[in-house]
């Protein structure tokens, strides 16, 4: 086994390196603190990746109303059933 | 065997030594009027997102520090003020000063961006370029106005503090700037003519050395009643109120006053007395500034106009 002999250079840097510890150990309780009131907050939690995404515009002020007359895309069920409806007629 | 431990270099630099760099004393102004800009902006902030700008903001204001004392250490060291410093003392050398001014300036840039808003910290970027390399480096050796130009990076931290609430800037915080810019002089001035430090030693252009002790005295009164009209009008924005005004008119008051018999007396009189009127505008001008900044954040909690 190795004798552990601490060196007169680890006393004198003893300071430093506590001092280094508590302020690293601080900034991880911010940053982690920060993520948790920004994520509770709702603020905008993904950036830009090369690709523009419809989730990351801001929403709409003013959308469009509905339409008081829907038309059924061609081939879908509610588009057979308004044609045997005028069929029918 | 070679005895390692024989070798009897400068003293080794403790934690404390590396919390000096950032000059704690100019921090704690920072720090307060920061949180004041940030706090009395009309956009609620999250008292942690708060408390975390106002934390990198200082920690940017002492990264220009950082690089100050890096830039600084050969004047430094000629003057008795500052002959104690880290680095002119030999504990910490000029080299990692200025590694801990940069890595801290890009810390505190990067995280106030991530807290804040990016305009905020291009803000505090561009002060500590402002203060270390235009002050610093360029204008403080060159220049007698240099606490002028000086005094404009010590008077951003309001307005930062300010665009971390509202991602912009307003009369207010325009205010605020011209609230600390005007009376950096006037206090710095003061304490050269009391201090009688060794700047022409070092090199440094102080109005005193260079332009005499009665234009000093003239220079103050003028920024003096410079000052008054911007200190009164942020009473009447936004941020202003009653109990500011109030609390400014008296200050104002007092100040203009100092400086007048300043301007009225002459060296013989001054040391005749020890610099007694000196040192007392000295003082009433940090309680100026303190008790200005104190009233916007009352004035806040009570509700302005």
């Amino acid at each position: 086994m190795l004798p552990q002999v601490e060196h007169e250079l680890h006393k004198r840097r003893r300071s430093r390196n506590i001092g280094l510890l508590v302020v690293l150990l601080a900034f991880v309780a911010l940053v982690f603190g920060l993520s948790v009131v920004k994520i509770t907050q709702g603020d905008m939690m993904q950036g830009y990746d090369h690709r523009p995404r419809a989730s990351m515009l801001p929403p709409d002020p003013d959308p469009p109303a509905p339409n008081a007359a829907p038309v059924a895309a061609p081939g879908t069920p509610a588009a057979t059933q308004g044609v045997t409806q005028e069929a029918n007629q | 065997m070679a005895d390692i431990n024989a070798y009897e270099g400068p003293a080794e630099a403790g934690f404390g030594d590396y919390v000096a760099l950032l000059k704690p004393r100019v921090m704690s102004l920072v720090v307060f009027t920061a949180f004041v800009g940030l706090w009395i902006a009309p956009q609620p902030v999250n008292p942690f997102v708060a408390f975390c700008a106002v934390l990198f903001i200082a920690l940017g204001g002492g990264a220009s520090g950082a690089l100050n004392m890096w830039y600084d250490a050969d004047i430094d060291a000629v003057m008795r003020r500052t002959a104690g410093r880290p680095v002119p003392s030999g504990r910490v050398t000029s080299q990692e000063a200025l590694a801990v001014g940069i890595a801290l300036s890009g810390l505190s840039v990067m995280m106030l961006g991530l807290a804040a808003n990016w305009f905020a910290a291009g803000f505090l970027a561009f002060t500590i370029f402002f203060y270390a390399v235009v002050y610093t480096i360029w204008l403080k050796r060159s220049t007698p106005q240099n606490i002028v130009i000086g005094g404009a990076a010590g008077a951003f931290p309001p307005m930062i503090g300010w665009a971390c609430a509202t991602g912009g800037i307003g009369i207010e915080s325009l205010l605020m700037f011209a609230l600390i810019f005007f009376w950096t002089p006037p206090h710095f001035w003061a304490l050269a003519l009391f201090m009688k430090d060794d700047y022409s030693k070092a090199g440094v252009p102080m109005l005193t050395v260079t332009h005499g002790r009665k234009v000093t005295r003239c220079h103050i009164f003028a920024y003096t009643l410079v000052l008054a009209p911007f200190a009164l009008w942020l009473g009447f924005t936004s941020v202003g109120g009653p109990l500011y005004l109030a609390v400014s008119v008296v200050l104002n008051a007092l100040f203009i006053a100092g400086g007048w018999q300043i301007l009225r007396r002459s060296e013989d009189q001054a040391q005749a007395d020890g610099y007694r009127v000196e040192k007392r505008y000295f003082r009433l001008s940090l309680y100026y500034t303190f008790l200005h900044f104190l009233a916007l954040l009352v004035q806040h909690w009570v509700g302005g106009w």
